[in-house]
């Protein structure tokens, strides 16, 4: 029998010739984020188990808002000295883990990787085996191990050509919608088809981020020359990419044809509630925020569209549109290309990378009763701020186009 | 640990995400917080004033599909410190299902448990092998135990991660007897 990418990777990191479904297994762990120093200190441990494969920038409140968040920073940063941890990323020249992490190398084809927060499984997209540890991470810096409960996995078929202007947004939107927010339950999703491999790896990493919105352990593409191209430079250790054997073993098969798709918006409440934007266009849905940031959808190509739906125009009076580039990378990127500047003179603000408004955190959370169009992962009630407030998920061309209008618009409008 | 256990029920509905039980504009923000202030928030956006007035220590959450959904915030750490004896769900996400383990918080997986028990009905729950017991109907359902021996219920057993730690770090030499 066959094995799937997962059970692939997961066997390889155990020792093992092969494992399957709901096998408990020890597994040694490539890389790690430094979240759990604090805990690894209280433990009395004084040393990490490799101290190159740790990785650490804080994001979440960055800078400080708070005296608190600032004592928390400071005792972070006196760790990261304690335990001389080589990949660690200051204010200005870290932004958003996920994005700093594999700009800097952590992910490689074939590797697992277990760190902390829930959007990990978006290194998913560079063929290797990422997902959240949390509390647990602690036992990865200690000894560079992890349990893992063998996932059965699952394909998602993506069949067709996309058109032009959907991305990976309205893909993960249309499965989500379809399929439910809890169909990857425990379970590795696969991504493959002609539509996987159209895909840019911006847009494929948009599908791997939002693979915990389906509830994956891991949301899986297979590695292609794009892989190997983002990686160039950035990984210098030998890998190779991984696919499911013939024969192997999946729990069910998804198919889509996506060369009909069109823009998609995911209604209030769940990111499963996935529907064409033209559909909800009658509803005349008025905005107070659009929010172009996040692990999910602020790389340089979201900038990209972004700008070019608003250049030579401005955000609509009633709206404060503010933008958040994935990592200062990227805001450098996107800087030289002239992206910000188009988006400043259209009137948005544009923080540094954060994850800070995605989560109701701080620079630009949500009051009673206002509207958000958000190209971030989740529209929980209450997740950008106030109970009383509404987030809506959409592609960076919906937002952009939807901030022009002071409502949710469909960016075909626009372009 | 406590293996059987007895309390009230309070049901929730489908996806109640970590963001309900630990509000990023609440907690995360808030990082001085001690597990009891931060608890004083749960459920704050779906269930106002059941964290403050309602709950009582010993009570056990009933749930429907992808308990802990969204973030790997440690919504445990909420219930737990609400006292909090068992959860019961007809599925938990991967990440709050680790967290609740973590924590030693007893949740398990009980298909079919929404239809089993009424709000404010009374349940004995065996942690170990899974049995739960409706005291008010006397009918009973078997929830999916942890394999005896696995790292999740050794983990569990030792009441959580922290203690799981504390003697494994010592066992391995990374710190002295």
């Amino acid at each position: 029998m066959g094995m799937t990418i997962a059970e692939k990777i997961l066997a390889a990191h155990a020792g093992a010739d092969s494992v399957k479904p709901g096998q408990y297994i020890w597994c040694k762990v490539d890389a790690t984020s430094g979240h759990r120093l604090p805990e690894l200190e209280a433990l009395g441990v004084d040393q990490v188990w490799d101290k190159d494969k740790v990785f650490m920038v804080d994001d979440h409140q960055a800078p400080p808002p708070t005296i608190a968040v600032a004592n928390k920073v400071k005792n972070l940063r006196r760790l990261i000295k304690k335990y001389d941890i080589t990949n660690f990323f200051e204010y200005g020249r870290g932004g958003i883990l996920h994005q700093v992490f594999a700009e800097n190398g952590m992910y490689a084809p074939g590797e697992l990787i277990a760190q902390c927060d829930s959007h990990s499984t978006a290194g998913g997209v560079f063929n290797a085996c990422v997902t959240n540890a949390n509390l647990d991470a602690v036992h990865v810096l200690a000894f560079g191990e992890l349990w893992f409960r063998v996932p059965e996995s699952v394909r998602v078929v993506l069949n067709g050509t996309l058109p032009g202007w959907c991305v990976g947004k309205d893909v993960i939107l249309k499965v989500a919608s379809e399929l439910g927010t809890d169909f990857g339950l425990y379970k590795s999703v696969e991504y493959v088809g002609p539509v996987a491999s159209q895909m840019t790896i911006a847009q494929r990493w948009t599908v791997s981020n939002m693979g915990v919105e389906v509830g994956a352990k891991f949301a899986l593409f297979e590695g292609d020359e794009k892989t190997d191209a983002f990686l160039e430079g950035r990984v210098d250790r030998p890998y190779e990419h991984v696919s499911g054997d013939a024969d192997a073993s999946y729990a069910a098969e998804y198919e889509f044809d996506l060369s009909d798709l069109t823009p998609m918006v995911a209604r209030p409440g769940d990111p499963g509630n996935g529907v064409p934007v033209e559909s909800v266009r009658g509803e005349r849905v008025k905005i107070d925020q659009a929010f172009l940031g996040s692990c999910t959808n602020a790389r340089l190509e979201d900038l990209e569209v972004a700008a070019k739906i608003l250049d030579g125009k401005k955000v609509h009076p009633d709206v404060r549109m503010l933008v958040s580039p994935s990592s200062q990378n990227v805001f450098g990127e996107a800087l030289k290309a002239g992206y910000l500047e188009t988006l400043l003179e259209a009137g948005a603000l544009v923080e540094h990378s954060t994850c800070g408004p995605c989560y109701g955190g701080h620079l630009g959370i949500l009051g009673d009763g206002e509207t958000c169009i958000s190209s971030s992962n989740r529209n929980f009630k209450g997740r950008m701020g106030s109970p009383l407030s509404h987030v809506w998920l959409a592609s960076p061309a919906t937002v952009a186009a939807s901030a022009l209008a002071g409502e949710i618009v469909d960016p075909r409008e626009f372009l | 640990m406590e293996t059987v256990r007895t309390g009230k029920v309070w049901k929730f509905g489908d996806r109640i995400s970590t963001d309900f039980m630990m509000p990023g504009h609440r907690v995360l923000a808030n990082p001085d917080l001690t597990p009891e202030e931060a608890a004083k928030f749960c459920m704050e956006a779906n269930r106002p004033g059941w964290a403050e007035n309602e709950v009582q220590p010993g009570d056990i959450i009933v749930a429907g599909i992808n308990f802990g959904c969204g973030s790997s915030r440690n919504g445990s750490q909420s219930l737990n410190a609400l006292g909090i004896a068992v959860v019961l769900a007809e599925s938990v996400s991967r990440i709050h299902l680790r967290n609740a383990v973590n924590t030693g918080l007893p949740t398990l997986v009980a298909p079919g448990i929404s239809d089993f028990v009424e709000e404010g009905q009374r349940l004995e729950v065996n942690i170990v092998t899974g049995v739960v017991t409706n005291l008010d109907t006397g009918e009973t359902l078997q929830a999916e135990a942890w394999e005896e021996g696995s790292p999740p219920y050794e983990i569990l057993m030792a009441g959580g991660l922290d203690a799981y730690m504390r003697v494994k770090v010592r066992e391995r030499g990374l710190v002295a007897e």
